[in-house]
């Protein structure tokens, strides 16, 4: 039973508090607050805008769901970030040098990219599970690394290749490439939306409609629970990180094969981290994620769009800030209110002479 | 679930206040037991080869003069790299040429930003496109991470000019690339090294290891050797690695590798590393050894005018004189003008001579000058091994 309220509230009050937050900082700066948030809003009816937002969201996308899985478990893999570049740079490398008939080409890449994802998660998985080193310090470290690794892949004299003054990887065929779904005027919109779609929907039906999610979940709740009922702790932690890193995988895709075909030192950084604000601001549910990915590729676009009128981007920044924040703080006083609500009518049905039954939260 | 959650945040800003604690005590001072007390001889001792002579008459400038450029129905956007305006290197450099234009040729200012240090691919798209529309033009791209961004954003605007700083790799009719030979500047800077050290040693130090700070390096190392022969060792160190470009501005980072290089041997230090050249000027002073500046003369950056003396010279990479006439050559309708390759033939690339420390060796740097525009010599873009 899902409670509207308390799953609408909550981000509406953080999103319009932010906004009032952002309007203080505006004001500081001497900029109109209506101005730039009419300019914000009028960015999406301006050329090929909306529809880069939407190929932005569903990289975040991906880089939230990676993150979720890990919170279902209490893993707090901040490894996204070290995951989805060695994914990227490896599924890169290994899909320029093959050569396969079209459709097989591109799932030959993705799996690549998936296996390339697990397996940089899989040291701190190893790590937790058996030496119960802290997942957090482990995969900060393999960020750090990460820098080291795609550096000299991507130096000419292993799989580099060098135009101008930049360096990338070897550029993947058209066989390996995802086709994008093309809107004309407002641009062109990655294919691999479908694929987002789908992982959302299978990410839903696991924690949901399986045994596995169940006890995913279950032994994400409660450790020793769990063990009483027969689920091992070690097992689905294992688990939800190499999940975790799988799905990390495939975050460069969409950009990858759906764009820019090459993986190079220039490319974007950071939507690791990105990813475990999204999932934080979804609540770890795939359409909450959705939403996330939105607010925040909108936001970042918005930056760009305010630099027009002359005002700091960095207020978009600001924006993403107070947003995570005050959604945590947010949630926390719905759940509140709505358990006191609750202890209110329980209260008042218990003063009308009967006890109050099972489903008005008495005791049995 | 909730206090589990706390705990993985108290460690991450822990693991956070250990990391800075770490750097924090790396920055402290020590090591005064460097260059000077070594077994050296004088500066100049090092050098084995002779220069080749110096061009008659007195080493003139030649700049280009744009009499009555008028540009004012020029509005001029400027979309920077990482940094923005105040980064003290290339950024900064392009915006002076900008400015230099707005006031001679009456251009007018138009948009000008930074990039953002995480920012996607499409976000330097829409920037461009973004100044396009508002009617800059023309547009100066600062930076080869524009380079994709132009290529796609140009042909859909045939009638704004595109300039691209730092590559030519964009084949576009409205894309006007301003590239340089750093090479050139970096291998007069070797030059210069070689005839200051007393050590035999000198080193180099890269802020990102790309292919375009590994120009600098190469052109350092072959000024050195042309000079010193292999007399004189050079040794070299990059901050961090392609992709990592905190290498620029980590000013900490040089502090310490510079220190440990200068505690080896090296009694010179050339730097390609923007703001972290900071750091190394600070440990050649702390130290007594000397450093070469980059991008724009150093030894008058006011932010460094504690530090000053230390800096013999700065291989000058004239970004702004490349925006500057390329403005010019915009408003009088040829972009095509423009030299293929700023070097040393076009004063593209240079060195610095403010600092009087290096009068005594300006004969010498001529005479290479000279011999490398003539083509006697000519300079790498690799580095060796």
């Amino acid at each position: 039973m899902i409670n509207w309220r308390t799953a609408l509230l909550p981000p509406a009050l953080a999103i319009i508090f932010a906004m009032l937050l952002s309007s203080v900082a505006l004001l500081i700066s001497g900029a109109n607050p209506l101005e730039a948030f009419a300019t914000m809003g009028a960015q999406l009816f301006h050329g090929n805008t909306a529809v880069s937002t939407v190929n932005l969201a569903i990289v975040y996308y991906l880089a939230g769901l990676a993150a979720a899985i890990g919170f279902q478990m209490n893993v707090f893999n901040i490894g996204v970030e070290g995951q989805y570049r060695f994914a990227a740079v490896v599924a890169a490398i290994v899909g320029a040098w093959m050569e396969l008939p079209p459709v097989l080409h591109v799932i030959a890449i993705l799996l690549v990219a998936m296996f390339s994802g697990a397996l940089y998660a899989l040291l701190p998985a190893l790590l937790k599970v058996y030496r119960g080193v802290s997942e957090v310090i482990t995969t900060i470290m393999l960020n750090s690394i990460v820098f080291g690794i795609v550096a000299f892949l991507i130096n000419p004299e292993q799989f580099g290749v060098l135009h101008g003054n930049n360096l990338s990887t070897a550029e993947i065929a058209p066989s390996g490439r995802i086709p994008g779904i093309p809107l004309g005027e407002a641009g062109t919109l990655f294919g691999f939306i479908v694929i987002a779609g789908a992982l959302g929907y299978g990410y839903w039906f696991m924690l949901t409609r399986t045994r596995f999610g169940f006890e995913l979940k279950a032994s994400g709740e409660s450790k020793t629970a769990a063990a009483a009922g027969g689920v091992s702790a070690k097992k689905m932690t294992l688990a939800a990180m190499l999940l975790s890193g799988a799905v990390a995988g495939l975050v460069a895709m969409p950009e990858l094969l759906g764009r820019d075909y090459v993986y190079a030192m220039t490319a974007t950084q950071g939507y690791g981290f990105t990813g475990l604000a999204v999932a934080l601001l979804g609540r770890n549910h795939p359409a909450g994620i959705a939403f996330g990915a939105l607010l925040w590729a909108f936001l970042d676009r918005s930056a760009v769009s305010l630099e027009s009128i002359g005002i700091p981007s960095e207020i978009a920044t600001i924006m993403q800030g107070t947003i995570v924040l005050s959604v945590v703080v947010a949630y926390e006083i719905v759940r509140r209110a709505d358990l006191a609500a609750e202890q209110r009518r329980v209260g008042r049905a218990g003063r009308n002479g009967q006890p109050a039954g099972v489903a008005e939260g008495g005791a049995v | 679930m909730r206090r589990k959650r706390g705990g993985a945040l108290a460690a991450i800003a822990m693991a956070g206040v250990l990391a800075m604690a770490g750097c924090a005590k790396d920055s402290g001072g020590d090591g005064n037991q460097a260059a000077g007390d070594g077994g050296g001889g004088e500066p100049g001792s090092c050098v084995t080869n002779e220069a080749p002579a110096a061009p008659e008459g007195s080493a003139t400038e030649k700049t280009t003069e744009h009499g009555d450029v008028d540009a004012s129905d020029h509005k001029i956007g400027l979309a920077f790299d990482v940094g923005g305006r105040g980064d003290a290197s290339f950024n900064d450099a392009a915006a002076a040429g900008v400015d230099r234009a707005v006031e001679d040729f009456g251009a007018e200012k138009g948009s000008e930003s930074p990039a953002a240090s995480t920012e996607s691919e499409a976000a330097k798209e829409q920037r461009l496109r973004q100044m396009a529309e508002q009617g800059n033009n023309p547009i100066i791209a600062v930076g080869f991470a524009y380079a994709e961004a132009v290529g796609k954003v140009a042909p859909q605007y045939p009638d704004t000019e595109f300039a691209l700083v730092d590559d030519n790799s964009v084949d576009e009719k409205n894309v006007t690339p301003l590239v340089f030979a750093e090479e050139e500047g970096s291998f007069l800077a070797g030059v210069a090294a070689a005839y200051k050290t007393s050590e035999c040693q000198v080193g180099f130090v890269g802020g990102v290891k790309t292919p375009l700070i590994q120009k600098f390096q190469a052109g350092f190392q072959q000024g050195v050797e042309a000079a010193g022969g292999d007399n004189i060792e050079v040794k070299s160190e990059y901050l961090t690695p392609a992709g990592d470009i905190s290498g620029f501005n980590d000013p900490a980072k040089a502090n310490v590798k510079s220190k440990s290089m200068i505690s080896q041997g090296s009694d010179v230090l050339f730097h390609a590393a923007g703001a972290s050249g900071q750091g190394v000027f600070e440990a050649a002073a702390a130290n007594d050894a000397l450093a070469i500046g980059v991008d724009s003369d150093q030894y008058k950056q006011k932010t460094l005018a504690d530090v000053k003396d230390v800096i013999v010279t700065s291989m000058l990479k004239k970004v702004d004189v490349a925006v500057y006439d390329y403005i010019a050559a915009v408003a009088e309708g040829d972009p095509d003008d423009l030299p293929k390759r700023f070097d040393l033939s076009v004063n593209g690339v240079g060195y610095s001579k403010s600092n009087p420390a290096i009068e005594d060796v300006t004969e010498e740097l001529e005479g290479y000058k000279k011999a490398i525009v003539d083509g006697d010599i000519e300079v790498s873009d690799t580095p060796e091994g």
